[in-house]
């Protein structure tokens, strides 16, 4: 203990800013949790959706495939239909999300005329090889992000996105 | 009739002196149009919160037709637009006034710059006046998702996708945005209205009774 008495003018300062404190704490509390709890939230993992697409159909050609699934947005549901682009590499399926790395457009395979081997951004000039890989020079940063793929009954099955795995 | 109103009342409340400290002030002669027309730069400030007091006015009377909700937002104003007297004239105040405001104030901008007047002592207000520029901004962003249109929703994903390439911190502050990790939706409509309609105003209420505060206490600077 310091020699130092406290004064009353102190302890009243003290008691009286460590309770304003806590009301302050209290109320703000429960209303900052509150904005800022989809920062929180554990998403649950994304199952395997089923598409239309024959395994045996797809080719070293990227042909887009749709797929439907309900999507879960707070209150609201509704069915979502997404896309993907898809192609056959050797015993391997690759799928590929067509959501642009750069700022989130929709990229179509053979999008350019003067590029007809590559996935074309319309927003930015953004393109992409074939396996996703950006090309050097246009907008985007990274590579097409890809979809987990299975197979049921002869037909193509797409789960969540995963980074692109193919260099 | 109002004399006597006003005398009442200034008997008990003494409010002259408070009312000639808000509007009774010399505007000195460099800063007067009627004197050397170019002053009329001056002026850029005066029209910036003249559109201010458009929107936050045409605003208030559009939330009475419009609900912040994925399913109804766009019939809402459409409903406004097209089926409500003057609906036209109010969204239409609010749409260009949004624009407006944004030219003007960086017109008052360039004003404040090329006439230095954001030199010592005013260097403060040059700080506020940046966060209102902020805020501006983030009203035109935010607001700008509420019609709920393929333009909006799209104009916001790339918004959001801006925000998010912030290093660290910049998926969070997606998610804060959107208000989910995925999906730019319902959450994200409740959240950009909150935001544009109470939390900005309010930041914007604060930043403009400083901005004033600081200008009455200051005075305008001198000529060149
Ligand atoms: C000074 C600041 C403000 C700016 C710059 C601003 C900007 C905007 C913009 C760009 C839009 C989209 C309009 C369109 O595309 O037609 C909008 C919509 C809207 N704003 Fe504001 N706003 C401001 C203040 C306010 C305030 C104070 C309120 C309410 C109290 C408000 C309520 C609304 C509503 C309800 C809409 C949706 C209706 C519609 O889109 O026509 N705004 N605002
Ligand atoms: S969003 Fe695809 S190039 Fe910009």
């Amino acid at each position: 203990m310091s020699n130092n008495r406290v004064s009353r003018r102190q302890f009243l300062n003290y008691t009286l800013t460590g309770v304003g404190g806590f009301m302050a704490a209290g109320m703000l509390m429960p209303m900052i949790r509150f904005a800022i709890d989809p920062a929180l939230q554990t998403k649950a993992e994304g199952d395997f959706v089923q598409t239309s697409q024959k395994i045996d159909e797809i080719t070293e050609e990227p042909i887009k495939v749709d797929f439907t699934f309900e999507q879960v947005d707070a209150w609201y549901k509704s069915d979502v239909t997404e896309a993907a682009w898809v192609y056959r590499d050797g015993d391997a399926i690759i799928a590929l999300s067509p959501v642009c790395k750069h700022l989130g457009c929709t990229v179509n395979w053979a999008g350019d005329s003067a590029h007809p081997d590559q996935y074309f951004c319309a927003c930015h000039g953004g393109r992409y090889e074939k396996t996703g890989k950006n090309v050097p020079g246009t907008p985007p940063t990274g590579p097409l992000d890809e979809y987990e793929v299975a197979e049921k009954d002869g037909f193509l099955m797409l789960g969540k996105k995963i980074p692109n795995t193919l260099g | 009739m109002l004399n006597k109103i006003y005398d009442w009342v200034d008997e008990r409340l003494d409010i002259t002196p408070i009312w000639r400290d808000i509007a009774d002030h010399e505007v000195p002669e460099h800063v007067n149009p009627a004197h050397h027309f170019s002053a009329f730069v001056y002026c850029f400030g005066g029209l910036t919160f003249f559109i201010t007091v458009i929107q936050i006015l045409s605003g208030m009377f559009l939330t009475m037709y419009y609900v912040p909700d994925v399913e109804n937002a766009w019939k809402s104003v459409y409903y406004l637009q097209n089926e409500v007297a003057f609906g036209e004239i109010v969204r239409g105040m609010h749409h260009w006034g949004a624009s407006l405001v944004i030219v003007m104030m960086f017109l008052h901008t360039l004003r404040v710059f090329f006439t230095g007047s954001y030199k010592k002592p005013r260097e403060l207000n040059w700080i506020v006046g940046v966060g209102i520029f902020c805020v501006m901004l983030g009203l035109g962003f935010t607001g700008y998702l509420l019609p709920w249109d393929m333009k909006a929703v799209f104009a916001t994903k790339v918004g959001i996708q801006i925000a998010a390439s912030v290093p660290f911190i910049g998926e969070l502050i997606k998610i804060l945005l959107a208000g989910d990790a995925e999906i730019l939706g319902a959450q994200t409509l409740t959240r950009f209205f909150a935001i544009h309609v109470f939390f900005l105003p309010a930041v914007l209420f604060a930043l403009l009774a400083v901005h004033f505060i600081m200008i009455r206490r200051q005075g305008i600077s001198g000529p060149l």
